[in-house]
């Protein structure tokens, strides 16, 4: 027998639509609500500022390590700006925007930074997963709540992110595979922002892109410009829209740059050069949109001072009803609650311990 | 009542609760058209059809990550692994997220999914094919973990863990999948989890056993009995974590004397908790120390030596003797 070739797709499309100065290409422009632009617009806003603010406040020492989003505020909004409520999200750490889209009022992130798990509590009538801090783990659950979507015959999607380094993971091999084979509607969302964070994406993977991974699970893989807010939207649209139909899952490779540190204990000095970040700053995905809706006459200069101020109001509030919040948490006994759904008797008799152990040191520190 | 082996009385319990709920879902590698390797899911694909009996690509930690998806959903998966030793694949979808999206979702999620293996020695089977590593799951808070000694408790047992709300691993003694025939109600039957169980009444030692090695442990008893004239309480602990130690503290202040019986390695192993909690607890009834009967410090050896490892009725009746004569 001859060597024959098969055929594969051979090709990845990628799709960028807005321009560096806010160009628009008129052929690819999603058709999307003017008030639906300009509430993206206030939430990629919000969300830049917002993490601005709690670096600050983690250099003050008022909250704990956290991830900044900075830089990928387009990636992560754009996806799930077009998903239902009852759609589901399942992030990674760094989708902060798409957090505050969905709902989550911006106390609770204080809340959880500074280290109270009340914080990171999802409200009844949100279906969203929490964050899931092991790289790539959480890409399997949205599968199974895909796969659970279709069973019950709903026409909702999954939609789980996940960055450049977890596409090594073999929970991403895995989700990919078993999503492919059981064609579930659920929408993989990888925000490449170049670093895992000291290792670039050229050590991650030899692969060309990371789109093309779908083409091994047999699935649609797309590479969109990550900072160009309509082209993840449009991108993000055709996936959810497919996978709603029944047409199964898609791969979206967000190519974005993560313009902070990976965490506030990282020091991003130590292995990329200033000449890339302000590379890619000049690429910024909200200075970007700015531009796009002013050309369009939905924005003006002066309609952006007054939503900076705006936010910076909204923050400040904020700030000062998660301090007042915190001042009324803390309760150690919390500490026993939601291991099982009935508490165990040994854990019962370690619980009764500590509260005699610390009634007993009071009352020894009140003697002395 | 239908006599029954384990397989069939596992068989059984899946079946019932799949025909009572249509939230519970069986997968895992080969479950479906072949039924399992052992069998536990023959036939489930006729009566409930390939969407509830899921045949899987082969990779544990998808199965394990895609059921914990499932629970949180609001299904119950319960997820087969072909045997213990290629479980581990899942340690992290379970240590990192099916214990703990109940406490880091502060109640709004639980994961009731069952991770159902088969474990320990017996069935002169490759490598990775016998080893006993319940403590692995039992240190993590969040899990439970159960392990049948027979064929009407594994029934019972099953139908509970697939109904428990919290996230549990079920470990099956293969050595006795098939070994003996118990009578096994057709009619609905549960046995809590978290709770032992005293299989006999004596008042001379105590022997504390579990999953395989039970039927030594009660054959042991049985000699001391029989030979030696002494009367040993056995109690079957059935849930390995979240442990009940009440009844073995009551047992431990009755008699005095301990012995733990496991195939695990000793070190680190479930008799290590056991010996704890009754030092704690009974210390002062203790008129020996707790012996520990249980496999060595090493590799399961390939099933030609396995019968030097395993604990036998021989090192059972040795340990008791030993701490009746203290």
């Amino acid at each position: 027998m001859p060597k024959t070739r098969i055929a594969l797709p051979e090709a990845i499309d990628y799709l960028s639509i807005l321009h560096e100065h806010g160009g628009v290409d008129p052929d690819l422009e999603p058709v999307i609500d003017g008030s639906l632009l300009l509430k993206l617009h206030r939430t990629m806003l919000l969300a830049r500022r917002f993490d601005e603010r709690l670096l600050s406040l983690q250099r003050q020492g008022r909250i704990g390590t956290f991830p900044p989003i900075s830089g990928q505020e387009a990636a992560h909004l754009g996806a799930v700006a077009d998903l239902r409520a009852s759609d589901w999200v399942v992030p990674a750490f760094r989708e902060m925007a798409a957090d505050i889209w969905r709902g989550r009022p911006l106390e609770s992130i204080i809340v959880y930074n500074n280290g109270f798990n009340e914080g990171i509590r999802i409200p009844a009538d949100r279906n969203d997963m929490p964050i899931s801090v092991p790289v790539g783990s959480q890409i399997l659950h949205a599968v199974g709540i895909a796969w659970a979507m279709q069973y019950r015959g709903k026409d909702d999607v999954a939609m789980t992110f996940f960055g450049d380094g977890a596409t090594s993971q073999g929970d991403f091999h895995e989700g990919l595979n078993f999503a492919g084979v059981f064609q579930l509607p659920v929408v993989f969302v990888c925000q490449n922002n170049q670093w895992a964070i000291s290792i670039p994406r050229s050590k991650q993977t030899r692969s060309q892109t990371l789109a093309q991974k779908a083409i091994a699970y047999g699935i649609p893989g797309i590479q969109v410009d990550g900072n160009d807010i309509l082209a993840v939207y449009a991108a993000a649209k055709e996936a959810v829209d497919r996978a709603r139909a029944g047409g199964g899952p898609t791969l979206i490779e967000c190519v974005t740059y993560r313009m902070a540190m990976h965490t506030t204990a990282d020091d991003p000095k130590r292995y990329r050069s200033d000449a890339e970040v302000e590379e890619w700053r000049r690429k910024d995905p909200i200075p970007r949109f700015q531009s796009y809706l002013i050309a369009k006459g939905l924005l003006s200069e002066d309609a952006v001072k007054a939503e900076e101020a705006a936010v910076a109001a909204e923050i400040q509030a904020a700030v000062e009803r998660a301090e007042e919040e915190m001042k009324g948490l803390g309760d150690p006994l919390l500490m026993f609650e939601h291991a099982y759904a009935e508490m165990p008797a040994y854990l019962k008799e370690q619980r009764a311990d500590f509260i005699r152990f610390t009634a007993e040191a009071q009352k020894e520190e009140k003697h002395a | 009542m239908p006599k029954m082996t384990m397989v069939q009385a596992l068989n059984l319990a899946l079946r019932q609760e799949m025909e009572k709920d249509d939230s519970v879902i069986v997968l895992g590698e080969d479950v479906g058209v072949d039924g399992g390797v052992f069998r536990v899911t023959d036939g489930l694909i006729d009566a409930f059809g390939e969407r509830r009996v899921v045949d899987t690509p082969l990779a544990e930690s998808g199965i394990a990550g895609m059921s914990i998806g499932m629970a949180v959903y609001g299904l119950k998966p319960v997820c087969e692994m072909q045997f213990d030793g290629f479980s581990y694949y899942t340690m992290h979808q379970i240590e990192a997220h099916a214990s703990r999206l109940r406490w880091r979702s502060q109640g709004r999620y639980h994961v009731p999914m069952v991770l159902r293996a088969p474990f320990g020695g017996g069935v002169r089977a490759l490598e990775h094919h016998s080893e006993s590593r319940e403590v692995f799951w039992a240190h993590i808070p969040g899990l439970k973990m159960v392990i049948p000694s027979g064929p009407r408790n594994a029934r019972a047992l099953l139908v509970s863990a697939i109904r428990d709300p919290d996230p549990v691993i079920f470990y099956e003694p293969k050595a006795i999948y098939r070994a003996f025939r118990e009578e096994v109600p057709e009619a609905e039957e549960t046995y809590p989890i978290g709770r032992s169980q005293r299989v006999r009444e004596g008042r001379d030692l105590t022997l504390i056993s579990y999953g395989a090695m039970m039927r030594p442990t009660l054959e042991a008893a049985e000699e001391l009995k029989q030979k030696h004239g002494v009367e040993a309480d056995v109690i079957d602990l059935l849930t390995i974590s979240p442990l009940d130690d009440s009844l073995l503290v009551e047992s431990a202040r009755k008699t005095g004397r301990v012995a733990v019986v496991h195939e695990a390695p000793r070190s680190f192993g479930p008799g290590a908790e056991v010996v704890a909690r009754l030092v704690e607890k009974a210390f002062f009834h203790l008129e020996a120390p707790v012996a520990r009967v249980t496999g060595y410090d090493v590799v399961i050896p390939l099933f030609n030596r396995e019968k030097y490892y395993l604990p036998g009725v021989p090192r059972i009746v040795d340990a008791a003797r030993k701490l009746l004569a203290a």
